[in-house]
């Protein structure tokens, strides 16, 4: 095994019930190889770097359109890395998880190239409309950007919520699994962003750490799904009962976070010596 | 069915000519360039859309169905006579379709309409809108042409309106945009950009043309053939070397080093996708490409090498 190409990783993105062509190759443009480059890489931090403990994976459909729907934590998408590396890792049948990257990661060389044969495509309703439809799973973070912008101190908080993805449930019929995801404000703590700084670059901030850049602590790292919720109502209903929608996923949120952060703090302490 | 083609001497024009013409239509066509050694039953008439000529064909010969291939498409061709013919020739077809009688208009339009952005989608349905003109300007006269086109639809409601918007084809042919780009050993990449590309053999897209005019086909559709690859990819597999060049670079050396002379627009196409969803078409007419991607490949290198 090396670091960049792990068998035991490759033998499970051979398993994803995705419809790779004789290239190896989706409809979206994923592929089988850069996948097991990337998923190795994060097979490594996920089990050597962080490990991470992941609680209620069971309750995530092994088929069929489901949406992802969790925190951010950290001050870089580490989150969504770990997300993803959970469902490719641990459900059986393995899932690749698509999530809506920030708009920017496209404008970048490489960047732009990875996020595309990853199948982690721009943030954009059509996009994730697709994604359903075409019964994949889809992975959300309702706060986007202000999410990870959050400040140590602000780690287990949530901030605004945004609507979309109540009405995109609606209009495609689709589960939510709410997810806390606990640790990523220890392993990145972002003490202040830089935001005239970022404009430069086309990126919403830059986030600045105890030791400048937001390279991750080796801390512990904790997921939780909790149970898949089904919304009921119409996606043309008034902004009322919509943000009525999101408030109740939210709280399932907020509570998973709350028992997570419970546990984690447990677990820690069992560990000391 | 007596059928006209506007633009009958180009490349995919003369296949779907010639398919029409052995399933036992009457085809008629008009171009300004001749087509040396047509079929004989093939009236063309070498003339200009835009002139009084070309709608005495109309007056004339009277064609049940019209097929519109007669825009200009190069990039390389950039001027007023470009603009000119691709809109008012437009305009010219449909207008005489509807005076003389037609009762079906097809317009062969392209898939780069939808235009390639970094924050475009992936996929594009028929709804999407011309996103092309902001990130390639060059491609406005084609863009309005397929527009004008589609308002045919409520401009003349008795006439069955079809506009196909189809992707890049690749075939024995060695010709169009796709195959002009793969010619050379050396093919320029953006560094750090491998978008998708959708390509369709020739013959497929004469097919899907062809199967449009059998169903009466009305309103706007994609197509498309196989599923798109990623450019390295294609590249590779056509027997050529994929060679990353930074951006700057590549802008500089449009027109130089044996690359074609395109505007600057055209690293767009070179850095994002430009993909098209065709559930509808295949949905309405039943088509389906005989060619998968390979095929279409080896098609393009048995002639290009």
């Amino acid at each position: 095994m090396s670091l960049l190409w792990d068998e035991e990783v490759a033998a499970r993105v051979d398993r994803l019930e995705l419809p790779f062509n004789k290239r190896g190759l989706d409809p979206y443009g994923i592929s089988k190889k850069d996948l097991t480059r990337w998923f190795s890489i994060l097979s490594w931090l996920y089990k050597n770097y962080f490990t991470v403990t992941v609680e209620g994976i069971g309750n995530v459909p092994p088929r069929g359109r489901c949406m992802l729907v969790g925190n951010h934590s950290g001050g870089v998408a580490l989150d969504g890395a770990m997300v993803l590396a959970s469902m490719l890792l641990e459900m059986e049948p393995p899932r690749l998880a698509q999530a809506m990257v920030e708009k920017f990661l496209n404008l970048i060389p490489f960047s732009a190239q990875w996020t595309s044969r990853t199948g982690q495509l721009t943030g954009l309703p059509e996009h994730a409309e697709r994604i359903l439809r075409d019964e994949r799973l889809l992975l959300v973070f309702p706060e986007g950007a202000r999410g990870t912008a959050k400040l140590y101190w602000e780690r287990h908080s949530l901030v605004e919520f945004g609507s979309g993805f109540v009405r995109l449930a609606l209009s495609t019929d689709t589960p939510i699994v709410p997810f806390a995801f606990i640790g990523g404000g220890e392993a990145i703590p972002t003490v202040m962003n830089l935001y005239k700084l970022a404009k430069l670059f086309g990126a919403p901030y830059i986030p600045i750490t105890p030791w400048l850049v937001p390279l991750p602590r080796r801390v512990p790292l904790r997921i939780l799904y909790g149970e898949p919720v089904r919304l009921h109502g119409s996606p043309s209903d008034e902004d009322a009962a919509i943000e009525a929608l999101v408030e109740s996923v939210k709280q399932r949120i907020a509570a998973l976070i709350a028992a997570g952060t419970q546990r984690h703090r447990d677990s820690q302490q069992r560990a000391l010596p | 069915m007596k059928v006209l083609i506007p633009g009958i001497t180009g490349r995919l024009a003369r296949t779907v000519a010639t398919k029409l013409h052995e399933a036992g239509h009457q085809v008629l066509g008009i171009d300004r360039r001749p087509w040396l050694n047509a079929p004989k039953d093939i009236e063309v008439f070498q003339i200009d859309i835009r002139k009084r000529a070309a709608e005495e064909v109309f007056r004339k010969h009277r064609p049940e169905a019209v097929i519109h291939m007669a825009t200009v498409t190069h990039l390389t061709v950039r001027n007023e006579d470009r603009f000119r013919i691709n809109l008012f020739g437009t305009r010219a077809v449909f207008d005489h379709c509807a005076h003389y009688g037609a009762k079906r208009c097809i317009f062969v339009g392209r898939h780069t309409y939808y235009g390639a952005a970094a924050d475009s989608s992936l996929y594009h349905g028929e709804e999407d809108p011309p996103f092309a003109m902001t990130t390639f300007p060059e491609l406005a006269d084609l863009v309005a042409a397929d527009l004008y086109a589609g308002s045919a639809l409520w401009r003349y409601p008795e006439l069955d309106t079809c506009v196909l918007r189809m992707c890049y084809t690749l075939g024995p042919s060695v010709s169009g945009t796709l195959a002009t780009f793969l010619k050379a050993q050396r093919v320029p990449m953006v560094l750090g950009f491998d978008p998708l590309y959708q390509f369709m053999h020739e013959e497929d897209a004469a097919d899907a043309i062809c199967v449009s005019l059998e169903k009466g086909l009305r309103g706007v559709y994609n197509v498309a053939g196989p599923q798109p690859m990623p450019f390295s990819n294609l590249i590779r597999a056509a027997g050529r070397t994929p060679v990353p060049v930074p951006e700057i670079v590549l802008k500089l050396a449009f027109g130089r080093f044996g690359l074609p002379a395109l505007p600057p627009g055209a690293v767009a196409h070179l850095k994002y996708p430009v993909v098209i969803d065709d559930s509808s078409f295949r949905t309405a007419t039943g088509y389906n490409n005989k060619y998968d991607e390979d095929q279409t490949i080896a098609a393009f290198r048995s002639v290009a090498g």
